[in-house]
């Protein structure tokens, strides 16, 4: 019976924010707020996606999973435009296949990556699947083979070097030179803390609790971080509401 | 390709450029495999008429109007350089554009519902994760500093200091273990990327 | 007591929605400092000379396009009025659209024009290697631009050949990129290097701060808000201040709250008696 009553309550509310978003819309039109365009449609359409995923806020309801499938289905298609027409055409379709079938001069050796990324494509075949691991083969080895010294130089070098700055350059204040071996300290006890070859016991384990509480530390900040970011997306959105659709702030 | 790296010689230059333009042309092939698997799953899910798989229609009404008015490319079609201000950039502006951008959003909403209900002193190590996160929040915003001039003083030490001191710990191990991984690619010990196992 | 703790939370959702619309219509806005590594960024843009080539990699897409779109902006606005030569692309597909969109606006504002004064390279996949192609030839990277011309004929690119030959270079992220960007771009083919990225990956961001590997960072919206005010463009950041100082506050109550309505409930003490 209740279940009855909330369900009549749910169809009363889609309703009527539905028919309010209709009237809003078409006085703006009337009024002029909005433009007879594709960019005053657009906005409106923008609006009432904006609004139908806040929906998802008082429960989950069918035009938000309409609007989250739609959004999944147009970013898809919109990644393979553009992978054509930024990747595929220039590099392959006008260098490659245009002169091939136009009997002008074509750049051979791009038959090479060519066929390997169509072998990379075969792996959902059962008979073929082998020729996607010889694509595997070269693009896990070359990205193998160029991680190795670009890491070490850049991650692990590069961020030692400041790690092991001197604690004394003389002549400047106290506090940096604690900061420098708070830095170094910290370091050392979060590698320990994820180093489990050794047992944390006695001056291991002081450290790794040590390490334990730099973490909570980043932790924190990152959290705190997250919610600025999610604040500000938030707040971006209600600035386009507020804004470009309905133009109550500047 | 590691050995390249200590050879600045014009033809070990040359053939980094070959293959690193290969590896990036394979690649937009890679973009079609996410792609297949997608429709895939929605596919599945419609044919097994699983719970919800009405939505799943619209992954595939989405992505089959954008394709085909991008490769309509305003009248010009697909093989023609693409054209500016066609429908296709419409349906990105409109939809895509509000709709991911609100979806993200929305967590803003449940992290404040979860800092109400969840976010809890209950042992030492949480209260220094609880005070950390408080200050860095107060500290980051403008209200900050007319509370106190201390408490973005207090933020930007943590972010510089014990921040920073743990995030480069978690970076030298994690890269130490991908260094570790792309050696055992080469060494062939690790061949699981070839599918199918050890 | 345990009631308080259990509320529905549309009513907290509420509460932040309200917070955010109020501090939209409330006309007062706070000063917004500009902490040393976004003043770092604008400084080095500041001494490049008239004709520099500075290049921007717009590696987000819609999803956090309210936190790096106006950090955009407000590093188009710098540049156009600097006078120099702006070169756009993107890691991320659908970073592609609103690349165009930024660099298309503000360019218009300052009558440069495309070709001339900036350009679009547009998306490319392949992360790192398209990085060390663009490192060892920029015009077999990218062999046309986001419209279909030559690369090799664009004035804007004159002088550039590969990366060695960029000024500076600044990626806005909102995932792993600059990570990519330092280690296969900055620390291989030398060239300074600045970082604006989402606030959920700030924090990750201050190892390369700290060690110079990147020489500034703007981190979420108040990054952006900061180089706005730094370079008096004020918008859409510097408009959101005042409610991200009135939901940071918040949140910082709602925490406060529950744990204090937590403590007086004996939560507390029955957890540890739990543990014991």
């Amino acid at each position: 019976m209740i279940n009855m009553k909330n369900k009549s309550i749910d169809f009363w509310i889609l309703t009527g924010t539905l028919s309010l978003f209709a009237l809003v819309n078409l006085l703006f039109f009337l009024l002029g707020r909005l433009s007879f365009s594709w960019e005053g449609i657009g906005t409106m359409i923008a609006a009432g996606l904006t609004l139908a995923i806040y929906s998802f806020l008082y429960k989950d309801n069918p035009t938000f999973k309409v609007v989250e499938n739609l959004y999944v289905g147009v970013a898809l298609g919109y990644t393979v435009i553009i992978t054509w027409f930024n990747a595929l055409k220039p590099d392959l379709y006008d260098p490659l296949l245009v002169p091939l079938f136009t009997g002008k001069h074509a750049q051979y050796l791009l038959l090479v990556p060519m066929f390997l990324g169509i072998f990379m494509l075969l792996r959902f075949t059962r008979r073929l699947v082998w020729l996607s691991r010889l694509t595997f083969a070269f693009v896990i080895g070359l990205g193998a083979g160029v991680t190795i010294p670009n890491y070490i130089h850049t991650f692990i070098l590069k961020q030692l070097e400041p790690s092991m700055r001197p604690v004394f350059y003389g002549g400047e204040t106290l506090l940096p030179s604690i900061n420098t071996l708070l830095i170094l300290l910290g370091v050392i006890s979060v590698l320990i803390y994820f180093f489990f070859s050794v047992e944390h016991k006695g001056p291991v384990g002081w450290l790794s609790r040590i390490g334990i509480w730099f973490l909570m530390i980043s932790f924190g900040a990152s959290f705190g971080y997250t919610v600025m970011g999610r604040m500000s997306l938030l707040i971006g959105r209600v600035i386009f509401l507020m804004r470009d659709w309905l133009g109550v702030i500047q | 390709m590691t050995f390249q790296y200590f050879v600045p010689h014009p033809y070990s230059k040359a053939f980094l450029e070959l293959m690193t333009r290969w590896d990036r042309i394979i690649a937009g092939f890679a973009v079609f495999i996410g792609v297949y698997s997608l429709f895939h799953l929605h596919w599945t899910r419609i044919r097994r008429k699983a719970a919800g798989w009405g939505y799943s229609i619209f992954v595939f009404l989405g992505a089959f109007i954008t394709i085909a008015f991008g490769l309509y490319n305003g009248g010009e079609a697909f093989w023609h350089d693409k054209k500016e201000g066609t429908m296709f950039d419409w349906l990105f502006l409109y939809i895509q554009v509000p709709a991911g951008a609100t979806i993200f959003s929305i967590l803003a909403f449940f992290m404040a519902s979860a800092a109400y209900r969840t976010f809890r002193a209950r042992t030492v190590e949480s209260t220094v994760l609880l005070l950390a996160a408080i200050i860095v929040m107060l500290g980051r915003v403008p209200v900050g500093a007319l509370i106190s001039q201390y408490i973005p003083l207090a933020a930007d030490w943590i972010m510089g200091v014990p921040n920073m001191a743990a995030k480069r710990g978690i970076l030298l191990g994690v890269s130490l273990g991908a260094i570790a991984t792309s050696i055992k690619i080469i060494l062939g010990v690790e061949r699981q990327y070839l599918g199918g196992g050890d | 007591m345990q009631r308080l703790l259990n509320i529905d939370r549309r009513i907290i959702f509420a509460a932040v929605g309200l917070a955010v619309i109020a501090s939209l219509i409330i006309k007062f806005s706070l000063p917004v400092p500009a902490s040393p590594p976004v003043q770092r960024i604008y400084d080095k843009i500041e001494s490049l000379p008239v004709g520099a080539h500075l290049l921007i990699s717009f590696d987000y897409d819609p999803s956090s396009k309210e936190e790096l779109q106006p950090m955009a902006l407000a590093l188009l606005h710098h540049s156009f009025r600097k006078g120099l030569k702006v070169i756009g692309m993107t890691h991320n597909p659908s970073g592609t659209g609103l690349a165009e969109q930024a660099m298309n606006s503000v360019a218009s504002l300052y009558q440069k024009k495309y070709k001339e004064d900036y350009v679009f390279l547009g998306y490319k996949p392949g992360g790192a290697s398209l990085i060390m192609n663009m490192g060892e030839d920029i015009h077999t990277a990218f062999l046309k631009d986001f419209y279909g011309n030559d690369t090799t004929m664009l004035p804007a690119l004159e002088g550039v050949e590969s990366l060695k030959d960029i000024d500076y270079l600044i990626d806005l992220a909102a995932g792993v990129t600059i990570e990519t960007w330092i280690a296969f771009g900055k620390e291989k083919y030398q060239f300074e290097m600045g970082a604006g990225c989402t606030a959920v990956i700030g924090p990750d961001m201050y190892p390369y701060l700290d060690s110079r590997q990147i020489n500034g960072l703007m981190a979420g919206l108040k990054g952006a808000a900061e180089y706005e005010t730094l370079a008096e463009c004020k918008a859409q950041a510097f408009k959101g201040m005042l409610p991200q100082s009135v939901t940071h506050c918040l949140v910082v109550l709602f925490v406060l709250f529950g744990n204090v309505v937590f403590f007086i409930s004996g939560g507390f003490r029955s957890k540890r008696r739990q543990s014991r």
